[in-house]
């Protein structure tokens, strides 16, 4: 039989009949690839005790006006800075166009005394300093990023605003995160 | 170059092998019997003690992870468990860590050596793109193991590293969640780091065999960059370049043994005995001295996605030197031009390495800028253009004629044998 299709190829048909073979057998050798990688590739995702770790409660009474802290979420810092009525107004009055990631003050807060951000530098990731550089907000020493009392990104490499993670106020001192 | 093998087994049972499984005679074939030019000079010997270097992390290595612990809460002091209880466990420690700065020092010396001798070009362009291949998993190997012993540099290095991903668009963030296998840099990471730095070495070791199968085909090369035309061009391997490579291998280890007994944290960083902690990033925090050179690059452009890409663009850009340099001569020795170049290249990447190590401001700001205009230049502009332009030096007809001849005949293209050029006089 072999013989017949592969030396002779007289018949048209048998020489398509073969090619469809080559492409379906190979085809399904792909799929077959495929769904053997996906699960090799799936396992590096976070896992369901990870995820299950993904929200937590903090409480806001501790926190004095003027004071930053910082809690633990998801393995990374989020800030959480109790601002004062002075600061509220200057964040607010800061003009929008000039900023390299333009946000106003009140898309980024829920209550504008409290500001809750991701202590993530936007940049590659270091954890910024509080109250520090040229505008008193945070400064990442990791390669001179500065932002703002908004947690807005006003000079160096950082290319965005500190993240606002999601949360909402389950009651007046206290937050969920995540 | 035609090479019948001389390897005669002496007994039944050699022989019994030998017409069976011809291990035995490969070896001899291609480390003992192998003809060699006869004028390698010292820069040819840091492929064997790559070798060695490979060998080395792999023993020491395999001992580390019999004491060693893969777990947020249990990495760091297992290292330390390994330096202060582990029997001789400071004495491994210290190899592994200081063995990985060792091996960059040779494979940097080899790539240079490659460079400025040609070695890249035809016939030996895979021979060339293997290296690179060995030198990226060679990165990976030691930034992975770099986080293993959990500190707060291994922390933050994992977390700069991994972010450079993120600035992919579209699918960066994804990328950086798969790697780590959970919203930080956390217990999943440290853990497959663990995995893949125990596998990289291995993978290694099998790219070496291909580096060194494509080395066989054409043979080496040598300072002159011409090809051997005879028996008096060549030597057999052994005991010529055993004994070169092994005397070598001696001063190597000397300067080895200097910073494991001497200096053993000269070459880290003080922070790396702070445990790890998510919530404090060090004041300064740099890498590795090897990869300073490329954060210099990452940080002298100012934009983070293009700053990613001129760092990987650097590495990436030795896969194609081969067809950069237009160049037919092989040797920076009869290029007069070529060589000026070279040198300014190896300014470069010795001033971006400094440069890497500063707060990326002022002058070291500057510096990096420069030197990474400089590094692109070389291989995109001053390499294809230098092969139009330059006019190189007469070139001997074999590599035994100058040697070969008289005495008194005229030195003028004879190398001294410390391997630079002899002042040539003008034609
Ligand atoms: C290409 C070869 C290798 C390189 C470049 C390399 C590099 C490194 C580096 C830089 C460290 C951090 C040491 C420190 O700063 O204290 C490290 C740690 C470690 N490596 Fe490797 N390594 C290699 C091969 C291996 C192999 C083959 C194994 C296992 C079989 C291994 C197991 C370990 C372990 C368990 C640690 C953690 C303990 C410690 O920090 O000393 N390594 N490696
Ligand atoms: S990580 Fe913050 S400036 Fe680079």
């Amino acid at each position: 039989m072999a013989e017949n299709t592969v030396a002779g190829g007289h018949h048209d048909d048998d020489v398509h009949r073969r090619d469809f073979l080559h492409i379906a057998t190979a085809s399904l050798f792909g799929v077959g690839v495929g769904a053997v990688a996906w699960p090799l590739v799936m396992q590096m995702n976070p896992a369901e005790s990870v995820k299950a770790l993904a929200s937590i409660e903090v409480d806001l009474s501790p926190v004095e006006v003027g004071q930053v802290i910082k809690v633990l979420w998801q393995g990374k810092p989020v800030f959480i800075r109790r601002r004062t009525e002075e600061q509220i107004a200057q964040m607010e009055a800061v003009s929008v166009d000039a900023l390299p990631d333009p946000q106003r003050d009140a898309e980024r807060v829920q209550q504008s005394e409290w500001l809750v951000a991701l202590g993530v530098c936007t940049h590659l990731g270091c954890v910024p300093v509080a109250n520090s550089g040229d505008f008193q907000g945070w400064f990442c020493p990791c390669h001179g990023s500065h932002y703002d009392m908004s947690g807005r990104i006003r000079k160096g490499p950082a290319p965005k605003n500190l993240e606002i993670p999601p949360y909402q106020f389950v009651s007046e001192t206290k937050i969920l995160i995540g | 170059m035609d090479h019948q093998s001389k390897y005669e087994p002496t007994n039944g049972f050699t022989r019994w092998i030998d017409s069976r499984l011809p291990v035995v005679r490969m070896a001899h074939d291609s480390f003992i019997d192998y003809p060699t030019p006869v004028n390698l000079n010292y820069w040819w010997t840091f492929g064997g003690i790559l070798t060695f270097c490979l060998v080395i992390m792999i023993v020491t290595g395999i001992v580390l992870a019999m004491h060693y612990t893969p777990h947020v809460d249990h990495a760091f002091d297992s290292v330390q468990h390994i330096r202060r209880d582990v029997q001789f466990g400071w004495l491994i420690q210290y190899v592994h860590a200081n063995g990985a700065s060792m091996f960059f020092l040779a494979v940097y010396i080899h790539m240079f050596r490659g460079l400025y001798y040609g070695s890249y070009k035809e016939p030996r362009e895979l021979l060339w793109i293997l290296g690179v291949v060995i030198f990226v998993l060679m990165m990976a190997a030691a930034f992975l193991g770099y986080v293993l012993p959990w500190g707060q540099m291994s922390f933050w290095a994992a977390t700069v590293i991994t972010n450079l991903f993120a600035a992919i668009p579209w699918v960066g963030e994804g990328i950086r969640t798969w790697l780590w296998g959970g919203f930080s840099v956390d217990n999943a990471t440290l853990n497959r780091f663990f995995s893949l730095h125990y596998l990289v070495p291995f993978v290694i070791f099998a790219v070496v065999a291909l580096h060194i199968w494509a080395l066989h085909v054409p043979g080496n090369n040598n300072p002159k960059g011409i090809d051997p035309k005879g028996n008096q061009d060549m030597v057999p391997f052994h005991p010529y370049y055993t004994a070169k490579d092994g005397f070598a291998l001696g001063l190597f280890l000397l300067l080895f043994a200097t910073f494991v007994f001497y200096l053993p944290d000269a070459l880290g960083h003080a922070d790396n005995y702070i445990k790890a902690d998510p919530l404090v990033t060090p004041e300064h925090i740099v890498p590795e001295w090897y990869f300073l050179p490329h954060y210099a690059i990452l940080r002298a452009v100012p934009d983070k996605l293009m700053g990613v890409i001129a760092m990987f663009a650097a590495i990436a850009i030795l896969f194609v030197l081969p067809w950069l340099d237009s160049s037919k001569v092989r040797s920076g020795r009869y290029r007069p031009l070529f060589q000026q170049f070279f040198i300014l290249f190896v300014v470069a990447c010795v001033a971006l390495g400094w440069a890497g190590g500063q707060p990326a401001e002022g002058a070291a700001l500057l510096v990096s800028r420069v030197g990474t205009i400089y590094y692109f230049a070389f291989f995109l502009i001053i390499l294809p253009l230098l092969g139009v332009f330059e006019t190189p030096r007469e070139m001997p007809n074999s590599i035994a004629e100058p040697v070969l001849k008289k005495p008194d005949s005229p030195p003028e293209l004879e190398p001294d044998s410390t391997g630079k050029p002899a002042p040539v006089p003008a034609e």
